[in-house]
């Protein structure tokens, strides 16, 4: 049994005579006694765990980690033209405000009365993002888009029940992956097939003659993106989703929700099922840690039959004019059904879901456009001072806060190299993920970029590839 | 001790989309400057014609005061944690979140997961320290990822792992898995996702375990293996659970160990010893990172060095004194999450284990272990309450309230809905399905004192008099909570379900 030299902050009952007499009051002498009832000797550790000195003392401890942190650089004290798939945004303070409140940050599983405002908060969630997406259902999000991407195009192979899915090759590799691995089966011919569709080199679309080449009566879905990874408009959404619905298949789309200010809803070119990423909303990158995936349809019971994610619904209670909330379905889930659930779910990202309601209050209809039209206007200024540069190539057109920089006569890792003496992170490396890109890097300018930033980035440039 | 005169805040708030005001304003984003604007034109020119949007989206329009008001009031209607006595709240260790950590945790806000590693070599060795020094020492595995961004997240990269493994050992035709009913429902859907046939164990009347002839029974040459919480959601530690590994490592199964809540047993006992090839810690359960409302949570995912190579991409590896992310790995299952996962909980979680050492972690594992045993003595005085299976239990324990709800009518949920009068957070009952009758889950764990624990009991204790003198009063509950109850909320019913408000406006005509 362990003797604190000294009670810990943490642990109320460690102060030495509360523990004894507590252990008086089960008849036990010592903690090991209790632990031998109930594990055997064999399994028990017989010395103490060899880890570092601890550092009970709160400043101590955060000099500690301050010291390694602080050695950082962080995005916004350099200027970062990082993006594909987590992206730099300015973060309201009420934002910040509300993500900070002790009662959402420490809630977890209490009922519909003692929890009402989480619930009412999710609900909230749920009921905004169907608007900027032309939907009317949506559930507690997911952890990220590529898990919102991997639980829809199941869905929809349940829906179709058809195994072939159609992915274009202008998706991200890594959500790519995610989306593999929802689609992979231990049983032996079980699993979704992927087929991917040509990417069209000149406009960095789906290839459409590939498209219809390749469906059939056995397609399940065509997942696309609006905007995709590569930051291109998605143009022919109706006709993707026309040639889908020709075959009995299920039009998915994932979708960048900042940009639904500007950009038609999916609803509006026949998606069936969208999903994406709510970290644009509001929520910090925090390494990746901001992740948010959603997913949304019409309100048709077999679409909400397939969904795997808790589905929080208003109804009324006894009392006139107030409202209470309970989950849709239930019985679809993983906590009712175990192995036979929808998929399964779990703790996600309910608190990045109630900041982005935050965010969506915030801005409103107008502000919602007025962002997404200055992430148009200031991308679309980069790429023009870019395009002036000899040796500096942006490929494609129609696009929204991201697009490819191809540079024909250095080498990305040097071009980013030379940014980064200069304090500015340059666009992520593409040479793997799309070697037919060339020497490319995907650049994302937002709404925090100022255009003396925009301004540098293309000096800069000029002088590394000049 | 007498309980509370609580009520909890009830500001019967709106939907935000009634309290729209048109014209209003929350916030106002930064513009293009001019000298940009003059060069591109106007926005709306800069998209496809046939992806322009059209109408304006249905958002609510509010000034930025309403805004924040509309959402403090949501948050005075939550019973969090921190104001809160969560005892009750088995299976998910409700313990205190540190405050300083918060501030840690947001040094890597503006952090992106692609910068340079130069840029970052602070935070990849907090995140690889974690692993290396912290977590293989309590587990006794070999090699951490951190990238599933859930508990349940953890277990599907597990069936992932286990997937190829077998796969690559050119065994493809292994797809069963075993689990316990008793274990987390995720032990059976993630391995079930993943396309496993899933085998369920049933416990033993008496002692609540399956026994190791049913198990020898389950296994056969098509086991991949095993996903099992111990100890179980009953508080009940299997003491055979190395002759169970030993069972599916003879039949040439993989055993993975669900350790979401590892709090008990932290410098106790441990995985590698217990035979596991794979385990998994909620860093927002054991390792203090707070629940966020149910996210983002994190799994710490340990496997041995056999299973090493099959880890998502990217790993963080250590190479001299510098940290490298690795994505050359052949075996990878590659990704079960964009990026490195949820960071900020890693960060917290290597503060949390900081201040306490070797010494304060087993402390918090002995002082929830005899919590639980302090809070058992006193529950079993309690009319009413059943603890079914014999022995002593570790961090939690699933009791029943089926001798009270013989008696008086009054079940688990009119308790639960009686008990937040009281400002106590209604129970974890029991995932599905109920084995145990009526049943709840509390865990006492570190964070609470002697007294609060007594508290939580004169509470619940209170709750059940009420039943036996007045059950009506228990079954109408909540009586000073922030709503009233919803009969029949048609949940069930695509005509009345609303999962947003244009389906309820719809279909209830949306008006209060």
């Amino acid at each position: 049994m362990v003797k604190m030299s000294q009670p810990h902050p943490y642990i109320p009952n460690s102060v030495p005579e509360v523990k004894r007499e507590m252990l008086r009051l089960v008849g036990a002498e010592s903690a090991d006694e209790l632990y031998r009832e109930m594990i055997p000797e064999r399994l028990l550790m017989r010395t103490q765990m060899k880890l570092p000195e601890a550092l009970p003392d709160e400043l101590g401890l955060r000099r500690h980690v301050e010291s390694k942190l602080s050695r950082d650089v962080t995005a916004a004290e350099y200027t970062s033209f990082l993006g594909g798939g987590c992206w730099q945004h300015y973060v309201p303070e009420v934002c910040e405000t509300i993500a900070c409140r002790s009662e959402f940050l420490t809630a977890y599983a209490g009922g519909s009365h003692s929890d009402l405002g989480r619930y009412q908060a999710n609900f909230e969630f749920q009921s905004l993002i169907c608007e900027l997406l032309g939907m009317e259902v949506s559930g507690i999000p997911t952890y990220d888009w590529g898990a919102a991407a991997g639980n829809s195009v199941r869905m929809a192979s349940r829906l179709t029940g058809r195994r072939k899915i159609l992915v274009p090759g202008n998706v991200s590799p890594s959500r790519l992956s995610i989306i593999g691995n929802f689609c992979g089966s231990a049983h032996q011919g079980g699993g979704l097939e992927i087929r991917p569709l040509k990417m069209d080199p000149g406009t960095g679309t789906v290839d459409l003659g590939d498209l219809e080449s390749k469906l059939g009566e056995d397609v399940a879905c065509v997942y696309f993106e609006n905007p995709n990874y590569l930051g291109v408009i998605e143009a022919g959404g109706a006709e993707i989703s026309a040639l889908a619905h020709n075959v009995g298949a299920e039009s998915v789309c994932g979708v960048d929700p900042i940009s639904l200010g500007v950009l038609a809803p999916p609803s509006d070119y026949g998606v069936d099922i969208a999903c994406g990423e709510a970290q644009p909303l509001g929520v910090h990158m925090y390494a990746g840690g901001g992740s948010c995936g959603f997913i949304a349809s019409r309100d048709e019971e077999r679409y909400v039959a397939e969904y795997p994610l808790r589905l929080v619904s208003v109804a009324p209670t006894v009392a006139p004019g107030e409202y209470g909330f309970g989950q849709a379905l239930y019985e679809r889930t993983s906590y009712m059904a175990r192995e036979n659930a929808k998929d399964w779910v779990g703790t996600t990202t309910a608190l990045w879901g109630i900041v982005a309601a935050v965010y969506m209050s915030l801005l409103g209809p107008k502000g919602m456009r007025e962002v997404g039209e200055t992430i148009l206007q200031k991308s679309h200024y980069a790429t023009a001072l870019l395009g002036e540069l000899g040796g500096v190539e942006v490929p494609f057109k129609g696009f929204f806060k991201e697009f490819p920089v191809r540079f024909t006569g250095r080498k990305v890792k040097e071009v980013n190299r030379k940014l980064l003496k200069q304090g500015i992170m340059g666009g992520k490396n593409l040479t793997r993920e799309f070697p037919e890109l060339g020497q490319s890097a995907l650049y994302c300018v937002t709404e925090v970029h100022t255009v003396e930033q925009i301004e540098a980035l293309a000096s800069a440039l000029r002088e590394v590839t000049g | 001790m007498k309980t509370r005169e609580y009520h909890a805040a009830r500001w019967s708030e709106p939907i935000i989309h009634e309290l729209t005001s048109p014209g209003e304003r929350g916030f106002i984003p930064p513009r293009a400057e001019k000298r940009i604007r003059d060069r591109v034109g106007e926005a709306p020119s800069l998209v496809p014609e046939p992806l322009r949007r059209r109408t304006e989206p249905g958002l609510p329009e509010l000034s930025q005061a309403q805004v924040l008001r509309h959402y403090l009031r949501l948050s005075q209607m939550t019973l969090g944690m921190e104001l809160g006595i969560d005892v009750g709240v088995g299976t998910c260790t409700m313990k205190y979140s540190p405050k300083v950590n918060e501030g840690l945790a947001q040094m890597i806000a503006e952090v992106h997961p692609d910068q340079p590693e130069e840029t970052i070599q602070g935070l990849l060795e907090v995140v690889y320290e974690f692993g290396d020094m912290f977590l293989r020492e309590i587990s006794g595995m070999d090699a951490f990822s951190f990238q599933p961004p859930g508990g349940s997240a953890g277990a599907y990269n597990n069936a992932l792992i286990m997937r190829k493994y077998h796969q690559v050992q050119g065994e493809p035709w292994r797809d069963e898995v075993i689990t316990t009913i008793f274990s987390h429902p995720c032990d059976a859907a993630c391995p079930a996702t993943a396309g496993y046939k899933v085998i369920t164990l049933y416990p033993d009347p008496e002692t609540g375990l399956p026994d190791a002839e049913a198990l020898k029974e389950a296994v056969g040459p098509r086991t991949a293996g095993c996903f099992i919480t111990n100890p179980e959601d009953t508080g009940i530690f299997n003491k055979h659970i190395d002759e169970w590994t030993q069972i599916i490592h003879d039949a040439g199964g993989l055993c993975s160990y669900d350790q979401a809540n590892a709090n008990a047993i932290m410098g106790v006992t441990r995985a590698r010893e217990a035979g596991f090839d794979m385990c998994f810690f909620n860093l927002h359960k054991t390792f203090s990172s707070p629940h966020g409302s149910s996210g983002p949570g994190s799994a710490a995912i340990g496997v041995t060095a056999e299973l090493e190579p099959y880890l998502p991409v990217p790993v963080i590896v250590k190479r001299g004194s510098r940290y490298h992310l690795d994505y050359d790995r052949p075996l990878s299952i590659g990704r079960v999450r964009d990026f490195m996962g949820n960071l900020q909980a890693v960060v917290r979680s290597y503060a949390w284990c900081m201040a306490l050492g070797a010494e304060g972690l087993r402390e918090a594992a002995e002082v929830s272990m005899i919590n639980n045993q302090y809070l058992a003595e006193k529950l079993r005085q309690v009319r009413g309450v059943t603890l079914p299976f014999r022995g002593r239990r570790l961090d939690q324990a699933r009791w029943s309230l089926e001798r009270l709800k013989e008696e008086t009518g009054v079940g688990v949920q009119d308790v639960n809905n009686r008990l937040i009068d009281y400002g106590v957070q209604s129970m974890f009952t029991s995932h599905h399905p109920w084995l145990v009758p009526e049943p709840f889950t509390p865990e006492p764990c570190e964070t609470y004192s002697r007294a609060d624990i007594d508290y939580w009991v004169e509470a619940l204790k209170t709750v059940i008099d009420e039943a036996y003198a007045d059950p009506q009063l228990v079954k109408t509950a909540p009586h000073r909570s922030s709503n009233h109850n919803v009969v029949d909320g048609g949940f069930d019913d695509p005509d009345r379900w609303a999962m947003s408000w244009r389906a309820y406006k719809r279909k209830r005509g949306g008006v209060r």
